[in-house]
């Protein structure tokens, strides 16, 4: 593929509004997960909760749009300066040559959820102020964020479980490579809602004590919430070498199971050779890997063995779930800002809470933060149905 | 770069629309169109167990999928895919709301698996093999458009042979009230970046801004008004005659997407 500029980035989840708060906990090794304390859920687990959602507001002509998602997006878009970044993009390509994909999973279902106690008791019926269309519907924070900046070219939520907004890179490069744009937003959105707490929590995947990716003791996931953009453009004709660029994107299917990883990784493996493929490069050329790393039994062994058979057993790897929580269709997007932040100021953030890595896993697992020059990492995310997608970023020199 | 490719298999099932050669002898006004509920098939190409697990929206999108691939030249497990839905599992959705409503508050694993947007897609890749890109997209009354804007730039940049779906299915009630889909129906084609023996027609896309083709007949356009998949019918009806010429898809608020389509026979 043509490589892309990531002209504008942000992200915001537990561990940061905007990039230089991120940046400092990823230095400082601290996680955002705290007991989870989150409407009336009366389960025993920690969560990635971002603080302030419930004050933060909407445009007023925006108001039917208002959830906890879009709350979350509209927070998450002010940060670092993002939305006059794509003020001055759709000033210079025009609103229709300007694409906004987003991934989300559950998008403002928690509206639905809490509409469902408010039932009228003698018809059933749900109260008349729920908006199904501009809160639980998956493409509302894409038709938000849309009217929101003001964009009128192509549009569409991309909802493929935790491997979401990984994918939405995909979408955008192949609309830009069309020349149906000129540049594209893309990101994830995914906040915090009843039906994936009670749902991992049926399926036994949420751990009790926060989430230790690759640890000999691990058993099971945290749920984060977070909302991460980029600007995407086609790379000009001078860049500063700080600048990071999308250099490959690599989409597989495991055509295993619906909610089980292959127990070899190899949708995995797929998935990241084709980004591979796609960027042009041997395994060599990657210095860091952001892994998937759930903290599930199953996926990280699934995932070890994926890494390990493309990349051996020295890359350098690390989950940052263990700090942001599994923000699930918001994850691809805010680890590929992790990634372009740990491209920019040389370090491989240390996946903590992990105390003592599982010796049966092969993959070369850093706990601790490092400091080295890095050129290029991968970014990996996986969903239920078996969906998979790698991304690879790169310094611009 | 031209936004096109070509139309091989294609799959259709919706109220009074069987399948593909029923719904082409609707279109091309051979047969009057009469909407009955639509009758899902069991999906054979799923495990007992699996199938089981299967609501409405899966044994849909499936049928229409099978029926696309069947008529094309290219085995399923070697296309991508690109399936696109307002709403995935509507039923699924709504035991799981009133679930949560409750004191205790549990939902069953299967439930929560199936209530991913993706669950169709998994399914679908689980049976055939297929382990190409695959993605699942939503764009509410757009998501027609947008899953064939998605599967053209797919076949076009990448120059991979591709099944696109577009289905919805109906929510129950409380829900129904918010969101009247009627009933189900789904659409599937094949797309191929070169022609290949039984395609139909070459189709291409681009934006613009003038205003949709509407259905003639008024049972079939209240159809194609109600259901976001439906919005495909007027590409379907000039497929069906094989008819040269320009088809406007609705797609978002300020733009539509105008198909030009030369039949290859």
């Amino acid at each position: 593929m043509r490589p892309l500029l990531l002209k504008k980035f942000t992200a915001t989840s537990c561990i940061g509004r905007g990039l230089e708060q991120t940046l400092d906990s990823l230095v400082g090794q601290r996680s955002g997960l705290k007991r989870c304390a989150f409407e009336t859920v009366d389960l025993d687990t920690h969560v990635g909760e971002v603080p302030g959602i419930d004050t933060a507001a909407l445009p007023a002509y925006l108001q039917r749009f208002d959830c906890r998602n879009n709350r979350l997006a509209e927070i998450g878009l002010r940060q670092d300066g993002f939305d006059q970044a794509v003020h001055e993009a759709a000033r210079r390509w025009g609103s229709k040559r300007i694409g906004v994909f987003i991934g989300t999973s559950t998008a403002g279902i928690l509206e639905t959820e809490l509409a469902y106690r408010k039932r009228d008791p003698q018809s059933g019926a749900l109260p008349a102020n729920f908006d199904y269309g501009a809160t639980h519907n998956s493409f509302s924070v894409a038709d938000f964020l849309r009217r929101r900046l003001r964009l009128e070219g192509p549009a569409a939520v991309v909802s493929c479980a935790c491997a979401s907004s990984a994918k939405v890179f995909g979408s955008a490069r192949r609309m830009l490579e069309a020349d149906l744009i000129d540049a594209a937003v893309v990101g994830g959105v995914d906040s915090l809602c009843l039906t994936t707490l009670y749902g991992f929590h049926s399926l036994q995947l949420c751990a009790a004590a926060p989430c230790r990716p690759f640890d000999a003791a691990r058993d099971g996931i945290s749920i984060g919430e977070a909302a991460a953009f980029a600007l995407l453009e086609r790379v000009p004709g001078t860049l500063s070498s700080d600048e990071v660029l999308l250099l490959g994107v690599g989409e597989s299917n495991d055509a295993y199971h619906m909610s089980a990883p292959h127990p070899e990784g190899l949708g995995a493996r797929l998935a990241m050779q084709a980004a591979l493929d796609s960027a042009g490069l041997e395994p060599g050329a990657i210095d860091y890997i952001n892994l998937h790393g759930t903290g599930t039994p199953s996926n990280d062994r699934s995932e070890s063995q994926a890494v390990t058979s493309i990349f051996g057993p020295t890359t350098p790897c690390s989950s940052t779930k263990g700090a942001t929580g599994h923000t699930l269709g918001a994850a691809g997007a805010l680890e590929a800002v992790i990634s372009a932040l740990a491209l920019q100021h040389a370090l491989m953030p240390g996946g903590v809470p992990t105390a003592h890595v599982d010796p049966t896993l092969a993959a070369h697992y850093i706990r601790e933060m490092r400091r080295a020059p890095l050129a290029r990492v991968l970014s990996n995310s996986f969903g239920f149905g078996g969906t998979n997608c790698s991304l690879i970023f790169g310094r611009a020199g | 770069m031209k936004i096109a490719a070509y139309v091989g298999g294609i799959g259709v099932l919706g109220p009074g629309l069987g399948n593909w050669p029923d719904a082409s002898a609707v279109l091309s006004a051979q047969r009057r169109y009469e909407s009955v509920p639509t009758v899902l098939p069991m999906p054979t190409l799923l495990s007992a167990a699996e199938r089981r697990r299967t609501g409405r929206v899966m044994k849909l999108a499936l049928a229409v999928a099978v029926e696309a691939t069947t008529h094309a030249a290219v085995a399923p497990a070697r296309l991508a895919s690109v399936f696109s839905s307002s709403g995935a599992d509507g039923h699924n959705c709504h035991e799981i709301c009133q679930a949560l409503a409750t004191e205790g508050r549990e939902i069953s694993p299967t439930r929560f698996t199936n209530s991913v947007h993706n669950a169709a897609a998994g399914y679908w890749s689980i049976a055939t093999g297929a382990q190409c890109a695959s993605t699942v997209l939503c764009a509410f009354d757009a998501s027609f458009c947008a899953g064939l804007l998605e599967a053209l730039t797919q076949v076009a940049v990448d120059e991979e042979p591709l099944l696109l779906i577009a289905y919805d299915t109906e929510y129950p009630e409380p829900l129904h009230a918010k969101r009247p889909i009627p009933d189900a129906f789904a659409a599937a084609m094949v797309l191929t970046p070169r022609p290949q023996s039984g395609s139909l027609a070459r189709i291409e896309a681009s934006l613009g801004s003038e205003p949709a083709d509407l259905l003639t007949d008024l049972e079939l356009e209240r159809l194609r008004a109600s259901i976001p998949a439906a919005r495909c019918l007027p590409l379907l009806k000039r497929l069906a005659l094989r008819e040269q010429g320009r088809s406007v898809l609705e797609y978002l608020d300020e733009s539509n997407i105008i198909v030009q389509v030369d039949p290859c026979i």
